[in-house]
């Protein structure tokens, strides 16, 4: 038990360099992702198509490869070749990657609200935008919630990939430490640790998606 | 020097000209040349067996659909009309809108909007397309609540509401953009034969009080007692039109003699 509570300070500050990737991903994410989605479903037909491919790319190439690109290979591209440091690096690879997943769920949920909600917007005098702010985007919410909140524990656990750039998040230092006492307790540990940060996310969800109910149809 | 009355500043203009619309899905022609004048205060009820295109032309008149020729003028504006070759021209996107800001809309549907309450989905339109402050327009849309005897679900959302009580919101919902026109689109067809009376008594004190109205719909009834004219549809044709007594006392076509005989 005194080695399990030795364990937590350094397991503590790894869980943190998880859970700044996490919450920084979160943050850039969402916004870029909802951004994708509008321009994918946009008129503008070569736009909408430039996104498609860049989803495509996003989602049909593993994540680690695409850190390792960004932090090895991109300071080499011409032009655009800039040299971040690792953190930075993973820090754009989750956020690229989780946009593209993060802009089909949003593409699917407003692709799911009856057109009759835009015609009765539309006969109201509302604007496209006018719309989509106070009309569909406040719908789709309620109706992405459970495949957001995979895709958000699926990131709570993505993180550990950091540990291809010597980043030492949670799983990177448990290893550390069952390489240096010869004990498998430092993993068990960690998969507490993100037990625990799961069970979070899990509440918050069952939380929103309690609170959307009172409308839900 | 003429006297200047409302009638020589402007003269009688209908408050919906459609002339000559065509329009296609495809390959089916939907509606073949359909025209249609509605006056001040005028009720017109149009019906006709499904497939007909009549809710196709209701949803032309405010650009839900767009037409491939014809011309459509709303209060004297023109939303639009055919250029050298004979196709449809729209107006440019804003005039259009400041133009189906005159005609509000009763969806077969509702199509209220689930996240927002009764009250909230009365006042969201005018909060932000006529920029009105929440406290001017709050006592209005309490006011419309109160003419369609739903005061006392005011912070309820939709999905508390009876199809009956739901399509009397929309209504609400519709006036308080102030419209000069009112569409309806079947009001009454998703409501269970119970629910019917409610809404047709609305519309009906609506007619009382001289609100335009054209109304597609499968009552019979309230077209013979509350319309000024009904307008037979079928095939995207018009087939027969007249004032409303006239037309069931005694219709003149064969299609509308076998249509009305088959539904009354």
């Amino acid at each position: 038990m005194e080695y399990v509570i030795s364990l937590l300070g350094p397991m503590w500050s790894g869980a943190q360099v998880t859970l700044k990737l996490f919450v920084i991903t979160m943050l850039l994410s969402i916004p870029l992702g909802l951004a994708l989605a509008l321009v994918r479903i946009s008129r503008l037909r070569s736009l909408s198509a430039a996104v498609g491919a860049y989803i495509w790319l996003m989602r049909g190439t593993p994540l680690m490869l695409q850190l390792l690109f960004i932090y090895f290979a991109l300071p080499f591209v011409p032009v655009i070749g800039v040299r971040l440091p690792d953190f930075p690096s993973a820090v754009v690879a989750f956020a690229l990657n989780y946009a593209a997943y993060f802009a089909e769920i949003f593409r699917a949920g407003i692709q799911s609200i009856d057109r009759g909600q835009y015609e009765g917007a539309k006969v109201l005098g509302l604007t496209y935008g006018q719309t989509m702010r106070r009309i569909i985007l406040p719908q789709m919410w309620t109706r992405i919630l459970p495949p957001v909140s995979n895709e958000t524990i699926t990131l709570v656990k993505d993180t550990s990939l950091i540990y291809v750039l010597a980043l030492n998040d949670l799983l990177r230092v448990a290893r550390g430490v069952v390489q240096r006492d010869f004990t498998f307790t430092p993993f068990i540990v960690a998969g507490c640790f993100y037990l625990g940060m799961t069970l979070i996310l899990t509440w918050i969800f069952q939380y929103l998606e309690r609170r959307h109910a009172r409308f839900d149809a | 020097m003429p006297v200047l009355t409302p009638e020589t500043i402007r003269p009688r203009e209908a408050m919906i000209c459609a002339q000559h619309i065509h329009k296609s899905f495809g390959a089916t022609s939907v509606l073949r040349g359909i025209s249609l004048e509605l006056q001040r205060g005028e009720v017109v009820a149009i019906i006709g067996p499904s497939g007909s295109g009549k809710s196709t032309f209701l949803r032309c008149l405010n650009h839900l659909e767009t037409i491939d020729s014809g011309r459509i003028t709303v209060e004297g504006e023109v939303l639009v009309e055919n250029d050298a070759n004979g196709q449809a021209r729209y107006v440019p996107e804003a005039k259009i809108r400041s133009i189906g800001r005159k005609m509000g809309m009763v969806f077969q549907s509702f199509n209220l909007f689930p996240h927002l309450t009764v009250l909230e989905n009365i006042i969201e339109a005018p909060m932000l397309v006529k920029k009105m402050a929440r406290a001017d327009i709050v006592p209005r849309a309490e006011q419309l609540l109160q003419k369609v005897g739903l005061l006392d679900k005011r912070d309820a959302y939709p999905n508390r509401l009876s199809g009956g009580q739901k399509q009397r919101v929309a209504i609400a919902r519709a006036l308080a953009m102030g419209p000069d026109i009112l569409l309806f689109d079947e009001p009454t067809s998703a409501l269970d034969p119970e629910l019917t009376g409610e809404v047709l008594r609305t519309m009906r004190e609506l007619a009382q009080e001289h609100m335009t109205m054209l109304v597609v719909t499968h009552e019979m009834g309230f077209a013979r007692d509350v319309a000024n004219r009904v307008i037979f549809m079928d095939k995207g044709e018009i087939v027969e039109q007249a004032p409303a007594q006239a037309f069931f006392a005694n219709p003149q076509q064969q299609r509308t003699k076998a249509f009305l005989h088959n539904t009354l």
